[in-house]
């Protein structure tokens, strides 16, 4: 992405802030086939090797005074577990089981990627379109399976005065089909630009007048960044949620 | 000068994150306005306070992207 637009020479900066986003295989070789290992490979199965320590190692004692291990497992759940119920009621908690993979492997693939020198696979589109197309055609799918025509009320707001109704369905099954899109770039572009900025203040750090700043700012958007990275993955959930309300649910 | 061009457009859509940065203060200035009319009422609604902001920032990362894709697709 960012091989062609090196900023070394010509943009002043040390190093382009892009150039943390490279894919690279990580056992040698230049070509990318659909088998490579490369960093991203990596580091999401870091991330799924986590999420079965925290998950599995976490609550496999069942003590009941919980460690600090066992209480952010069982902490996660609840949390993930009242968001379902919440958002789509009673008969959707069958998809929590999906919704917990999805937030655990988000929050984790987040957080790893804060670590200094790791590579954040949430960063890429390539990711995250496969998380949102996949809610997308549950969503579909399920909605089409269980109401049949009757999840097309979805798009027929009945509310509406009548001769409204055409130009809402128009927008409805815009917004319908727009959703992946809006899914998965939030959660990729969120995490890019985060990532971005804090790389942009460490190239200013190696100008020595302003580099206290730069120092200081690095910190305080680490800081925000921790923060995004928990929001981001809250978001997507609650939105699959939502989604899947729709499914269950259909019309207005 | 095409690629000149381009850059003069990635300034320009950053105006963009500008615009989502009105959208997400006017659902978290409005959240809080009647968060503290009625605070009992407050915690309940944070998840539909997080689905505003999210749509509200989506179209802001629209921009980025499309800064990003004049820098280094065009």
């Amino acid at each position: 992405m960012a091989t062609e637009a090196h900023g070394g020479e010509e943009g002043g900066l040390v190093f382009h802030p892009m150039d943390q986003f490279i894919v690279k295989p990580l056992f040698g070789g230049d070509t990318i086939e659909w088998y490579t290992i490369t960093n991203a490979t990596l580091w999401m199965g870091i991330a799924v090797l986590a999420i079965i320590g925290l998950m599995v190692l976490g609550t496999s004692r069942r003590a009941t005074i919980p460690t600090r291990m066992q209480s952010i497992a069982e902490l996660a759940y609840g949390f993930v577990y009242k968001m379902v119920e919440d958002v789509t009621g009673k008969d959707g908690v069958k998809f929590f089981p999906y919704v917990m993979t999805l937030f655990m492997f988000i929050v984790m693939a987040n957080f790893l990627g804060l670590l200094p020198m790791s590579f954040t696979t949430t960063s890429h589109f390539a990711v995250t379109v496969v998380l949102a197309l996949l809610v997308f055609l549950t969503v579909t799918i399920y909605g089409v399976a269980k109401h049949g025509t009757h999840f097309l009320g979805l798009f027929w707001v009945s509310s509406a005065p009548l001769p409204l109704r055409p130009v809402l369905a128009i927008i409805e099954l815009i917004s319908y089909f727009v959703r992946p899109v809006s899914h998965s770039i939030r959660l990729a572009g969120n995490v890019m630009a985060g990532h971005a900025v804090i790389k942009v203040f460490a190239g200013f750090a190696a100008i020595a007048t302003i580099s206290p700043v730069s120092v200081v700012a690095i910190t305080a958007m680490y800081g925000l960044e921790v923060l995004v990275a928990f929001i981001q993955a809250y978001v997507f959930t609650i939105l699959t949620c939502v989604y899947l309300k729709d499914a269950l649910h259909p019309g207005h | 000068m095409e690629g000149q061009l381009a850059h003069i457009g990635a300034g320009l859509a950053a105006i963009g994150s500008g615009a989502a940065a009105i959208g997400v203060g006017n659902v978290a200035g409005n959240f809080l306005a009647g968060a503290l009319r009625n605070p009992s009422a407050a915690a309940s609604q944070t998840a539909t306070l997080f689905i505003g902001i999210a749509f509200a920032e989506a179209l802001g990362i629209f921009s980025f992207l499309v800064a990003l894709l004049l820098m280094f697709a065009v």
